[in-house]
């Protein structure tokens, strides 16, 4: 018995100091702005009330829906999270569309050539993002690079309106996270067993046919980590909106910036916070339900 | 033969079209930065001659110098701790198997890969205000809460990283220790971390390199006095062209090959003497 307790032990200090920290800095945190959601503003520090009071021997909880109800009657806030929830989505399938082929080539590249490959995915990450965004402003900008060139070329004979325009924005983010689905995806296709893709030709299966029934059903996992990878944080971002985009590119992660720092409204910038979460829920989950299958299956390997 | 060949030499035409068009979409930008870092003139448009002028502002920039100083250490620190408590979780969930609150790990190690860095600044932020209120601990913030910040985004990358490294790993090297007594922490750090060593440098890499990237979290966690590099380069080219930061950037690509070579030579050597 105490042996097993000691091994529980060892086991629970193995594995619970990482997990201490997220709870701490990760999950904490959020039920917090959950909290502050349903606060009111107020003078001071902190700058929003408390949703518990203790007065006249009685403990009250008053729930502010000031934040979500604005929320709900602006259409600014609704049209907001369409649109970013729209420009994520094309973003992603942009990335798709580029990323695939880029990903299924280099895993079916000679085995030499395929780590240059790989490392030359990898190496835009190790250089700033911001510096990498901040060079598409002298590339796309009416007086950029782009332009001259065309222009030269006699291709056009007018600048091109690009720079803070929205496919400014485009450009950006998928310039920015096609890494991010490149990477999973080629993890997934260079793991897969060519036998199989032998088998589908020794039964007769012409290369288009062999790549729809085995190779992209088999990558599925890979673009759905991928997708995940690109299309969520991109709701949220604020980076490239901000340098890239238009005064009317509207996106949540500008919004919420412009909540907390310029109108410092931090109730509604936590309910802002909040419904953005909700809706990115769904692919949360289908994220996280594909990441712990990932892990699992490893594991028991 | 032919038949055997299909899956492994798929069509060259796409190949070549497929890979070249993407790299010149990633590659073209970095490149535009470090050639108009040395033009003369201020414009993207025009090669009005080789240049080191906008090298010499950057070096005279003192507010710059003081941020980058700034954002070195915190990236030193971020990275040394996301790699602790990275290489420790990528061990758990690539070695310890199913647990009770599996799933609950997975989520909360894998969630900053994709939460938008807009909500880790807002809800970490909350949480230092109200902590401080509570029990006046972290006071003014600064570097302590930038770096709590960046560590607790930056870890989820180590863990991808080193937990597929582990995974890779012939188990039966680690079995063979414990057969012989080793006790499993014994097992961990002389068998394990020398293994999985080139795994834990590019992690520690990618969330130095993360770190010193960010401006987002940095400037909700940041305090008066330490305005770091990123957001301070950021705050200056929102609102346009800056030629300096055209230096700076290849300064930093510069770091970044010289690295890479290093650690790619120093592979090969390894490689070499394995073999």
């Amino acid at each position: 018995m105490s042996t097993r307790l000691a091994r529980l032990r060892s086991d629970v200090i193995s594995i619970a100091p990482p997990f201490v920290w997220l709870v701490l800095f990760l999950l904490l945190p959020f039920i917090l702005v959950l909290k502050i959601s349903f606060a009111d503003l107020k003078f001071g520090v902190p700058p929003y009330t408390s949703l518990t009071e203790w007065k006249d021997e009685a403990l009250s909880l008053t729930l502010h829906l000031r934040g979500y109800l604005l929320l709900l009657s602006d259409s600014l806030y609704v049209s907001t999270y369409i649109n970013s929830l729209r420009m994520a989505g094309i973003t992603t399938l942009v990335c798709i569309l580029i990323g695939y082929p880029m990903a299924y080539y280099i895993a079916r590249a000679p085995e030499r050539i395929r780590h240059v490959l790989l490392l030359a995915v990898i190496l835009p990450f190790w250089t700033s993002l911001l510096l990498r965004v901040y060079a598409w402003v002298g590339i796309l900008r009416s007086d950029g690079l782009l332009n001259s060139l065309l222009m030269n070329l006699g291709v056009i004979s007018s600048p091109l309106e690009i720079y803070r325009t929205d496919l400014a924005v485009y450009i950006g983010l998928v310039y920015a996270y096609l890494p991010f689905f490149i990477l999973p995806l080629y993890a997934t296709l260079v793991k897969m067993d060519l036998r199989l893709l032998d088998a589908a030709y020794d039964l007769g299966a012409r290369p288009w046919r062999a790549f729809l029934s085995v190779t992209l059903p088999l990558s599925m996992p890979g673009v759905i980590s991928g997708a995940m990878l690109v299309f969520i944080p991109a709701v949220g971002e604020y980076v490239i909106p901000e340098m890239l985009g238009g005064a009317d590119t509207l996106m949540m992660g500008r919004i919420m910036w412009s909540e907390f720092f310029t109108n410092a409204d931090w109730p509604i910038a936590s309910a802002i916070t909040i419904v953005m979460v909700s809706l990115l829920l769904i692919p949360l989950i289908v994220f996280q339900v594909n990441q712990a299958h990932r892990y699992q299956s490893q594991g028991e390997r | 033969m032919a038949r055997r060949l299909a899956p492994n030499a798929p069509s060259r035409l796409g190949q070549w079209l497929a890979l070249g068009l993407g790299f010149l979409f990633l590659y073209v930008p970095i490149l535009s930065l470090i050639v108009f870092s040395f033009n003369d003139s201020a414009m993207m448009t025009t090669w009005s001659g080789f240049s080191l002028r906008w090298y010499k502002s950057l070096f005279q920039d003192a507010a710059l110098l003081n941020a980058a100083g700034l954002s070195l250490q915190v990236a030193l620190m971020t990275a040394t701790a996301a790699s602790v408590i990275g290489v420790w979780a990528g061990y758990v969930l690539a070695r310890k198997g199913k647990f009770r609150g599996f799933s609950l790990y997975v989520g909360l190690v894998s969630a900053p890969l994709v939460i938008p860095e807009v909500v880790l600044g807002i809800s970490l932020l909350l949480l230092f205000v109200e902590l401080d209120s509570l029990f006046g601990w972290p006071g003014q913030r600064g570097m302590f809460t930038i770096w709590v910040g960046h560590t607790t985004f930056c870890m989820a990358f180590v863990t991808v990283i080193v937990q597929s490294r582990i995974r890779d790993l012939d188990r039966s090297l680690e079995e063979a220790a414990l057969d012989l007594g080793a006790t499993p922490a014994k097992v961990f750090f002389k068998i394990t971390l020398p293994l999985i060593a080139p795994a834990i440098v590019s992690g520690w890499l990618l969330a130095f390199t993360l770190s010193l990237d960010d401006v987002v979290i940095a400037s909700f966690l940041s305090g008066p006095g330490s305005t770091l590099l990123s957001p301070e380069i950021f705050s200056r080219v929102r609102l346009g062209l800056k030629p300096e930061v055209n230096a700076l950037a290849t300064l930093f690509v510069g770091a970044v090959a010289i690295v890479v070579l290093i650690a790619s030579a120093v592979q090969r050597r390894q490689r070499r003497f394995q073999s």
